[in-house]
């Protein structure tokens, strides 16, 4: 087993990023995420690859554009304001089918908002920011050691499905320094006969584009897209589930939330409350179907995000239950565990949910 | 056990790089351990904050609001921070730049002049290396054979380093002695 090292969820995400392979990073500087350029830029020239900070978000997301559909690995990273500003890229890289990740450590908005932590951006992620009928592999990792174990998932399944992968991360995650082990595996890049790499002895040309005027051929390529989306809810759902089996109530949070839920589960168990956690680590696909189980048993749900109410509809959508409670903090707020627990309480003695932005 | 640490001073005292060293020391003594810098619209001479956790549980949220532990290089961090410490806590207060007393009754209160003695040490620098020591000392949340590799890891690369920042966070940890001996306390 290799030793620990200290380090900010930003820096785990580049170091993870070399370790998979990929060597060419395009990105524009924006808080909380800094380090993970600054990263780059140090790291990247060290070890044959390169760092090019672009004139523009919309200049980086391009750049992966092009990166990708030559075959390397590639991405790109930003916080919500920059991230908004690639989504129209983000929708021709699903359209081309081009595997790069991308990276969100989100802080609260909207606008340029705050540079703190935030949640909101769980829509944008999930149910597809751009044009187009397209789903991004959407990862939320709730660690630094996550934070590194995801990028290296977010590559390979990028090329595995040909999808952008999207890292959902948040300003906390980002800036935090945690332990962190670098001695998994890195699987191998796989052949990609489809790349544009030039002619060379192939029989016909590789193209990768986007436009597609003859109408049969678009409606085809959506189908083609839409299988890929079914095989990941298929094949790719990630979640954890703790003191689930047993629960009257299920806090369902993710990222940063989800840690903070966990301590708060830990005190409701101290105190007898049978209160459990269940954490997609897949934002998109949803875990649909362990969620839906758990509504077999458990009475309540208390969704917890730094948003308005984002994730808690799909919660109410998947669970069919009529006790979906929320509690969000917004403007760069975190709940402490404390009121987490409060809201705990509240729930258990059949009072209304305080805080409820919704 | 859960210490919740907060370091507080001014831009450029040092306090992310003591509370990262206490963390990575608590993270060689097999601890979970966590570390986040306040981030905020800071300004060169504000203040400067880093929560720091050294548990024996895995860590919820990184950032401390109720402190086990306080630690003030100057007088704005006590103002801001002095109310949040735990009761039963620790405020640890650099008594050369701070010019009042702690207000609160239920905490262990310590006033070392951390400048002063960082002077006598040869440069104002080892300030919070004094800090660090003090803390360290009064908190017992790691072993000191694990903070001393913690001084091997960043002051390694540079001769005589390592020994300085080692000395000076003694004479921060013999401040607390002291103060407890002088109070009876332990």
């Amino acid at each position: 087993m290799s030793e620990k090292v200290l380090m900010k969820g930003n820096e785990a995400i580049g170091e993870a990023a070399i370790r998979a392979g990929c060597l060419y990073y395009f990105g524009y500087p924006i808080t909380p995420q800094s380090e993970l350029p600054e990263f780059m830029a140090r790291e990247l020239p060290k070890r044959g690859g390169i760092f090019l900070q672009a004139e523009s978000e919309l200049a980086s997301i391009n750049m992966v554009y092009g990166a990708a559909a030559c075959g390397v690995r590639a991405m790109t990273s930003s916080s919500s304001p920059g991230f908004s500003l690639k989504q129209e890229g983000i929708s021709y890289l699903a359209a081309g089918e081009l595997p790069c990740l991308l990276v969100n450590v989100q802080r609260g908005g909207p606008g340029l908002g705050t540079i703190q932590p935030g949640q909101a951006d769980y829509f944008q992620a999930t149910k597809g920011g751009g044009h187009g009928d397209y789903r991004l592999l959407v990862l939320a990792p709730d660690s630094v050691q996550e934070m590194y174990d995801l990028t290296l998932l977010g590559f390979e399944l990028a090329d595995k499905y040909r999808i952008p992968a999207l890292l959902l991360s948040d300003g906390a995650l980002g800036q935090m320094m945690e332990a962190v082990r670098l001695d998994h595996e890195v699987k191998p890049v796989p052949d990609k006969p489809w790349a544009v790499t030039g002619r060379r002895d192939r029989e016909t040309l590789n193209v990768v584009q986007t436009l597609s005027l003859d109408k049969d051929t678009l409606e085809e390529h959506n189908r083609v897209l839409q299988d890929k989306y079914a095989l990941l809810r298929k094949n790719e759902v990630r979640y954890e589930a703790l003191n689930t089996e047993d629960a009257d109530l299920i806090l369902v949070a993710y990222g940063i939330s989800a840690r903070i839920a966990k301590s708060a589960m830990a005190k409701a168990r101290a105190a007898g409350l049978k209160v459990g956690v269940f954490r997609p680590i897949t934002l998109y696909p949803f875990p649909e179907e362990a969620l839906y189980e758990t509504a077999q048993t458990t009475k309540a749900y208390l969704v917890t995000e730094l948003s308005c109410g984002q994730m808690v509809e799909d919660v109410e959508r998947v669970t069919h239950s009529q006790q979906v409670h929320f509690y969000g903090r917004t403007g760069g707020n975190l709940p402490c565990a404390d009121e987490l627990f409060d809201q705990i309480l509240r729930i258990m003695q059949g009072k209304e949910v305080g805080g409820r932005a919704r | 056990m859960e210490h919740e640490i907060l370091f507080a001073g001014f831009g450029g005292q040092g306090v992310l790089l003591a509370g990262r060293m206490l963390v990575y020391a608590g993270m060689m003594a097999g601890k979970e351990v966590s570390w986040i810098p306040a981030y905020g619209p800071e300004q060169r001479g504000g203040t400067a904050s880093c929560s720091v956790i050294i548990s024996d549980e895995p860590v919820g949220c990184p950032i401390v609001t109720k402190p086990s532990a306080l630690v003030v290089l100057n007088e704005p961090s006590l103002d801001r921070f002095e109310a949040a410490v735990r009761p039963g806590g620790v405020l640890i207060i650099n008594s050369s730049l701070v010019r009042r007393k702690c207000m609160r009754t239920d905490v262990e209160a310590f006033y070392v002049p951390m400048n002063d003695i960082a002077a006598e040490c040869g440069n104002v620098r080892y300030l919070n290396m004094i800090a660090l020591g003090s803390l360290a000392c009064a908190i017992a949340a790691v072993p000191d054979e694990f903070l001393q590799k913690a001084f091997v890891k960043q002051f390694g690369g540079k001769p005589g380093m390592v020994e300085a920042n080692r000395q000076a966070a003694m004479i921060g940890a013999q401040c607390i002695k002291n103060a407890r001996r002088m109070a009876g306390v332990r």
